[in-house]
């Protein structure tokens, strides 16, 4: 056991931690105040702009293969820069998808053109990428998909519809699944599509969301023909194909969140400092007290179980049980930090974005409504405690 | 970086699983539940034997100087058969306090006798006050010809009826700051007027005392470390003994799971092993999380307390207010998972339930700790 860092390791901590202090959007840190800030739409020029950067100072894609825009580099990079991002409360990225999941994915299973063609626009921000799985029908049942794509000559034509398809009203591409075999057992029939949202026949209709802004999408598809060029992975194997894009999923939203948590965290003491409760300072309030340590603690300890995670790939072993519980581990202390940021406002949580006694400008309240996302987004705890009891406790399936 | 076990750890945990599961069965533990000894001599000279008495003392005191990286290994492996005996009272709480506060001689004397498994040691430290900060240390030591006389009572003190010396925790100055004048004593066992009586307990695994000192003499040379400065050193000892009791705990809690896993998988209710339901599959995965996150708190704590950085206080709380829940809610949901078989004697289930509250009550419950934070954190 070991925390130190390699001397190549600390110096590339040195130069992402000046590089962030030198480079931080202003925008950014003044809109941030002191609390966590989700992105919101208004944002997305800003984070757009802010990955360009850091893709051209070269800390998108760390684990990457070089030849398509990436650095070859290692976990521990990767785990070093999302710390140090978190420390710096430096935004983040706007293309989440595209390179927490469908990079990873063509990397994987792309042929050479695919990753030539795609990779590096991904890391840049050139293009943007959504993910489109869930269909009205078939979300936590995503076999049960049915937006079809049906072979004519070189192409295939797509008709369907799918739902709460987050970024597609500003997304270049689509991680499409699509069913090519009706005939084929369920998870047999599927195919992973490389979808240009821009084709004729694709409509995007936002959808508002609990918080009053639209972020997620229903996309329909009316005749879309795309180039049998743009299978990833074979005919039929869209199921293997997507789970590794979803595992990838779990894994960036694993701990890539889990540090910046951090943010969100110091955000809520700052303001449990300015806030008073029954006459004193919240943060001496013994309940209070009780309440953010417990949220240390768990923050603390994502970022730790995310590390003995990271190791066992670092050694070339196959994650454990530890790796599986990093998002519901997040999303539990996430949603659990809104409620008490709510709390620690007392009445004021009341007051959002707009009202002249909102505090920190209503963020929290914006931060607070969205969390509730959290548990259904990227797989809902309930099914994610389906797969922790079945693939690794071992226990028989329902 | 690298937060994982190495070859050599990975193999004293396979040598300490088959040694105890061996040596340690339930019976075992049932039998020592209801003596007084709480150990065997022949077990415990195989514990000495097999090298783990000394396992973290210097190679000059009869130990192997391994770590608390190595320490966390074996630990949990207790923890898992929920070993009983003075191990934790005499190599972490009496052995350490003589390491971490005596002079060469006092160590030379006493710390290759416990690793050789010779000598028993217990430390005095808490009393009915039931505090664990330096305020709650009333028991007197008032200079008294060429030494010092001990009078008080002192409670919960683990094993103190084994022991074949007590380090005996005692206020010697009064009026500074609380942990400015606390000493450390060496109190060997018969001495006039120390009185040690056993405590019923509901953790019959874990033996605790109430130890009176009616004007207990002893000599200047009976001082461990500095008149009045005992408190740093006490200090010392327990946070590693704390982080020591969240690996026994993480081991434990594991055994839980895994004993709750197997019976799951073979116990049928309305046609299917209960497993099935996603009631039973659900609190299982709840169960995961809650032993895995405990195993990354407490083996950071036992890296950060080999490193001896400034960091190891506040991994050393957030270990302890972390397994503190996480071993008592899983050891619940064990019993609730067994049903009705889970509620008897006769399972096993209740030895961990029980460990699992004593460990959590001692050195500081959760909420303690989560204080400890909260300070450390400068809240
Ligand atoms: C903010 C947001 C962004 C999203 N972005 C995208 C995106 O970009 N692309 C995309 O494809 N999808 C996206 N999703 C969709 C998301 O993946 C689905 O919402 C999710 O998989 C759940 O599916 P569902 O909404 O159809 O709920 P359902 O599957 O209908 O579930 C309803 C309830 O039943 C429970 N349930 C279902 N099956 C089981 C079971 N077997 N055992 C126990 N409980 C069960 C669920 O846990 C849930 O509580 C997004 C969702 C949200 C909220
Ligand atoms: C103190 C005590 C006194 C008792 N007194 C009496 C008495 O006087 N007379 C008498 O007849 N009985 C008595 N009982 C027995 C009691 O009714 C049973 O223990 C209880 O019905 C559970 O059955 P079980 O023990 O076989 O557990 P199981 O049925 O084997 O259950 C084991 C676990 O699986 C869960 N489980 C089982 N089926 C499902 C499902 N479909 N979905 C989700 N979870 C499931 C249970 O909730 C439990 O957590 C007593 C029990 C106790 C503890």
């Amino acid at each position: 056991m070991d925390f130190s860092l390699t001397p190549e390791q600390e110096a590339f901590q040195t130069h992402v931690r000046a590089w962030l202090k030198a480079n931080m959007p202003p925008e950014w840190t003044e809109r941030l105040v002191a609390s966590s800030d989700i992105p919101r739409p208004e944002a997305y020029d800003v984070l757009r702009r802010w990955q360009r950067q850091l893709y051209e100072a070269g800390f998108i894609g760390l684990t990457w293969p070089k030849e398509y825009g990436g650095r070859s580099l290692t976990f521990m990079e990767e785990m070093i820069l999302h710390e140090e991002m978190a420390l710096a409360k430096a935004p983040p990225i706007l293309n989440v998808l595209g390179v927490g999941m469908a990079g990873p994915t063509i990397v994987a299973y792309g042929s050479e053109a695919q990753k030539k063609r795609y990779l590096a626009r991904i890391l840049s921000c050139e293009e943007i990428w959504c993910q489109g799985y869930s269909e009205p029908n078939a979300g936590s049942d995503l076999a049960a998909l049915q937006t079809r794509a049906v072979k004519d000559g070189e192409h295939f034509v797509v008709n369907g519809q799918k739902v709460w398809t987050s970024l597609a009203h500003v997304a270049d591409w689509m991680m499409l699944l699509a069913r090519t075999d009706p005939a084929a057992p369920r998870h047999k029939g599927i195919t992973y599509f490389l979808l240009d949202m821009h084709s004729p026949g694709v409509t995007v209709k936002p959808l508002r969301q609990i918080t009053g802004d639209p972020e997620f999408n229903e996309v329909f598809f009316d005749n879309v023909r795309l180039h049998e060029s743009q299978v990833l992975g074979g005919v039929n194997n869209g199921w293997q194909v997507g789970l590794t894009t979803l595992m990838y999923e779990r894994l960036a939203l694993g701990f890539g969140l889990q540090v910046r948590l951090r943010i969100a965290l110091d955000g809520l003491i700052e303001m449990a400092r300015r806030m008073e409760k029954h006459g004193r300072v919240t943060t001496k309030d013994p309940l209070m007290r009780q309440k953010i340590a417990q949220l240390w603690i768990d923050t603390e300890c994502l970022k730790l179980t995310g590390a003995r995670a990271i190791t066992r790939l670092l050694r070339g072993e196959i994650p454990g049980p530890e790796a599986s519980t990093g998002k519901m581990g997040w999303v539990d202390t996430h949603q659990r930090l809104q409620e008490i940021a709510m709390e620690i406002q007392g009445p004021y949580a009341q007051l959002p974005r707009g009202s002249d006694w909102a505090v920190e400008g209503g963020l929290w309240q914006y931060s607070f409504l969205r969390s509730r996302a959290n548990s259904i987004e990227g797989g809902t705890t309930e099914v994610q405690k389906n797969i922790i009891g079945e693939r690794i406790l071992g226990l028989p399936k329902g | 970086m690298d937060f994982g076990f190495s070859q050599e750890q990975e193999m004293l945990r396979a040598t300490a699983r088959k040694f105890l599961e061996n040596e340690c069965p339930s019976s075992y533990v049932r039998d020592r539940m209801i003596e007084p000894a709480g150990t065997t001599d022949e077990f415990w000279a195989k514990l000495a034997e097999q090298g783990w008495l000394g396992l973290i003392y210097p190679e000059e005191y009869g130990g192997s100087g391994l770590g608390f990286v190595d320490l966390t290994v074996l630990m949990e492996e207790m923890g898992r058969v929920v070993m009983p005996g003075p191990f934790l009272s005499t190599v972490l709480l009496g052995g350490l306090a003589i390491f971490e506060a005596g002079s060469t001689e006092q160590k030379k004397e006493w710390l290759p006798k416990v690793a050789a498994g010779e000598a028993r040691v217990a430390l005095a430290w808490t009393e009915p006050n039931a505090r664990w900060d330096a305020g709650g240390v009333t028991a007197a030591a008032k200079p008294a010809d060429a030494g010092f006389v001990l009078s008080g009572t002192k409670l919960f003190v683990l094993d103190a009826h084994l022991a074949d010396v007590l380090v005996v925790v005692a206020r010697t100055t009064e009026g500074k700051q609380p942990e400015q004048g606390v000493s450390l004593f060496l109190v060997p066992k018969g001495a006039a007027g120390l009185e040690v009586k056993l405590l019923p307990t509901m953790d019959q695994t874990r033996k605790l005392c109430e130890v009176a000192l009616h004007d207990v003499r002893v000599p200047s040379s009976a001082l461990l470390g500095p008149k009045d400065g005992g408190w740093p050193p006490l200090g010392r000892v327990i946070e590693r003994a704390t982080v020591a009791l969240c690996a026994e705990m993480c081991g434990g809690a594991q055994k839980v799971l895994d004993m709750t896993v197997e019976y799951a998988k073979i116990r049928i209710a309305f046609g299917k092993p209960i497993g099935a339901y996603q009631g039973v599959k659900h609190k299982a995965a709840d169960m995961l999380v809650d032993v895995e996150n405990a195993k990354s708190l407490t083996y950071y704590a036992a890296w950060a307390v080999d490193e001896n950085g400034p960091e190891a206080a506040l991994a050393t709380s957030m270990a302890k207010a972390y397994a503190s829940d996480a071993y008592r809610k899983v050891a619940a949901a064990g019993i609730q998972l067994h049903g009705g078989i889970g509620f008897t004697w006769e399972h096993d289930l209740h030895l961990y339930f029980k460990r699992a509250k004593s460990s959590e009550l001692t050195f500081g419950d959760a909420t303690h700790h989560r204080e400890r934070v909260a300070q450390l954190i400068n809240l």
